[in-house]
């Protein structure tokens, strides 16, 4: 195990050690103390490293991730693991405002609750929020799923794409175009598999699925108010 | 019985609207006709105060002029001086601007690859990612960051020589991007993960920051992502050039792209295009000046695109206080687009050369802005790399024809004191006197 004191080494540093790991995978596991809220830790990393992160984080940690495994033993600030291409992302407190950020892949989990804009934009990634959801998640969400075991905010998955939405407590209100849709036995398969991923014993038939109808995909003039 | 007019009476002749004309009262009747506002691509293509309202003064007694094709006159440019590692060394003042694969077909962003290495400088990609074609065709390859992070990846970003953060784009600032079922093709769709033939509309705001403090920190976040290696830029549409320009300075910016309205977009409303967003001409001062407020002009480079058409464009940039400019629909059209060659092609799509921009719709006869595969035959991507090539060095070579004339040499030396202006509109944007007097109009105002 590789300790880092982020305060200490800078985080120029802490990046650039796991950012080698690419080229020369040396070693494997690696602790950073001390993160005390600092931004972009973690961030483009692309190797199969286990990273521990021993505190708080600010913006961006995790951010456009490949094959790392990383968790944060705090809370996350906005954007965590942005862009993640694969990999996982595990935070143990809360996160803040666009968890998981247009992400292409991997698995972000959040222990406590996600703030607004949770998975906007998403592009493939999977995300498990233990707790709620914040208003406007999933806004433009293109494809990958969002498994929500608590409640979600206003207006969820306005203007969906493709993504798959899950929610075991209420929605406050859905977005435009953005619809309940029938579980089908392959959700249920998926949703288990991401359950179990993000170490929660929740039934998966517990959950609603919502989805784009897809009625704002070309334009039509009759519906020009639901833009 | 029908009343008919006393033509014995005198009349006053028929007077069409200067208000209602025949282009509005035609636009008025396509809305109703069809529901929809008109889409096009291109800028602004109303009258607008422009490079043409100024003149350079040349040499005389009390300045001497340099020996055309002897004395030497540079034209290299360094982008990214301020803090990325490894800046851009150009030998021109000319680059290409973002143009998408999806937007453009991808011979056209092979020709523009090719014709902008060849020239020696850059070229930028665009809203749906990097494709192979282009990176290998560009030596030097700007690789756009924009709000749909369509294609967005670390690879990509580890394997372009510079960043740009758009956040505004001159056509439309204050407005996403457009791409019409039309042109989503298979490639397209997988590139942007989105299915094939719906309409996109890409984000107008980005999905992970709002405001400079937090700009500031995605720049943290795209620097230490790619080592510090690689220039920032952070393009601005023309909405507020001081006070955006001191914010991208702010936020860490190495480069500020300062977009008029006559730049281009691949689509996007008419009303959008014509009424959002100041002209180029009235955009260069004010960034300048934020510049030089903050103290960091010609170390924060300058980019200012939009409506740049031939060298003497370029050069009134310069000497108004830029460090490069770029361009787009000048681009497109050295590598074909809008040709007369085509115009019988052009008249059965109810148009003509030259006024063609329905460039959302995919039938572009020039192979430019299309993604079917039998109209993209119609551009060879190494005939049209070298129009634009040839263009790009004629253009270089226009700056320092007039920059030689004003006893520079070097192309950005050229500076205000070498210019007049015609218009008082023109003077009043720029700062520079109007032609046959030292009256600059509204000196002391403040910006």
């Amino acid at each position: 195990m590789q300790i880092i004191d982020l305060e200490k080494v800078g985080l120029r540093r802490v990046n650039e050690m796991l950012q080698a790991q690419s080229s020369k995978l040396t070693h494997q596991a690696w602790s950073i103390m001390n993160p005390k809220g600092s931004h972009a830790i973690a961030v483009g990393v692309d190797a199969p490293l286990k990273i521990n992160i021993d505190g708080s984080t600010g913006y961006y940690c995790g951010g456009m991730n490949q094959k790392a495994r990383i968790t944060i033993h705090g809370s996350a600030g906005p954007g965590v693991a942005e862009n993640m291409m694969s990999g996982s992302v595990f935070v143990e407190g809360d996160a803040s405002q666009y968890a998981g950020a247009t992400g292409n892949g991997g698995l972000l989990v959040v222990k406590g609750n996600a703030s607004s804009r949770c998975g906007i934009s998403m592009k493939g990634i999977d995300i498990v929020v233990h707790g709620n959801i914040g208003h406007m998640s999933a806004f433009m969400a293109q494809s990958g799923n969002l498994v929500v075991l608590g409640n979600a905010g206003d207006a969820l998955g306005d203007s969906l794409y493709e993504a798959n939405l899950f929610v075991r407590g209420s929605v406050k209100s859905l977005g435009s175009d953005c619809i309940e849709k029938a579980v089908r036995s392959e959700h249920i398969e998926l949703l288990q598999r991401l359950l179990t991923q993000s170490n929660t014993d929740a039934a998966p038939t517990e959950f609603k699925r919502y989805g784009s109808a897809r009625k704002l995909y070309n334009f039509n003039i009759d519906n020009a108010f639901k833009y | 019985m029908v009343n008919r007019p006393n033509f014995a009476i005198p009349r006053t002749v028929p007077t069409q609207s200067e208000s209602f004309t025949e282009a509005i009262n035609s636009e008025i009747r396509r809305a109703a006709a069809t529901g929809i506002y008109d889409i096009r691509g291109g800028g602004s293509k109303r009258r607008l105060p422009h490079f043409d309202d100024l003149l350079f003064l040349g040499a005389s007694i009390s300045r001497y002029p340099l020996e055309g094709y002897r004395e030497a006159c540079g034209t290299g440019v360094t982008l990214g001086t301020r803090y990325a590692k490894k800046p851009i060394e150009l030998d021109i003042p000319i680059t290409i601007a973002g143009m998408s694969f999806g937007a453009l077909s991808g011979r056209a962003k092979e020709a523009l690859g090719r014709g902008a290495t060849s020239a020696g400088t850059s070229t930028t990609t665009g809203d749906g990612g990097m494709t192979n074609e282009e990176r290998a065709h560009s030596k030097q390859l700007v690789y756009q960051y924009l709000p749909s992070r369509y294609g967005m990846n670390p690879d990509d970003l580890r394997r372009c020589d510079a960043i740009e953060i758009v956040v505004g784009q001159g056509a439309k600032p204050g407005g996403g991007g457009m791409l019409l079922g039309q042109k989503i093709s298979d490639r397209v769709a997988e590139m942007r993960n989105l299915p094939k033939g719906i309409d996109q509309r890409s984000s107008c705001r980005h999905p992970d920051w709002t405001g400079p403090d937090d700009l500031e920190i995605k720049i943290l976040e795209l620097r230490e992502i790619t080592n510090w290696e690689k220039p920032i830029y952070v393009k601005i549409g023309g909405a507020r050039p001081y006070f955006d320009t001191t914010l991208a300075v702010k936020s860490g910016a190495d480069v500020v792209v300062i977009d008029g309205m006559q730049g281009g977009t691949a689509a996007t409303q008419n009303v959008f295009i014509e009424h959002v967003g100041q002209p180029t001409l009235a955009c260069i001062c004010p960034a300048v000046q934020a510049l030089q407020d903050l103290g960091v002009h010609r170390d924060v480079q300058l980019i200012v695109s939009g409506g740049i058409r031939i060298g003497a464009d370029v050069a009134k940039s310069l000497a108004l206080g830029a460090d490069a400019v770029s361009i787009g629909t000048a681009a497109m059209i050295a590598i074909g687009d809008n040709d007369p060659r085509w115009e019988k092609e052009y008249n059965d799509l109810g148009t003509t050369a030259g006024a063609y921009d329905d460039w959302h719709e995919g039938l572009d006869p020039a192979g430019i802005t299309t993604q079917d595969p039998d109209l993209e035959k119609n551009i060879d991507p190494v005939l049209s790399g070298r129009r634009l090539s040839n263009y790009l060095k004629v253009m270089a070579m226009e700056v320092q024809t007039i920059a030689r004339a004003c006893g520079k040499n070097h192309v950005l030396n050229l500076e205000p004191e070498d210019l007049c202006a015609l218009t008082i509109e023109a003077s009043a944007m720029t700062g520079v006197p109007l032609s046959g007097t030292d009256w600059v109009v509204g000196k002391g105002a403040s910006l």
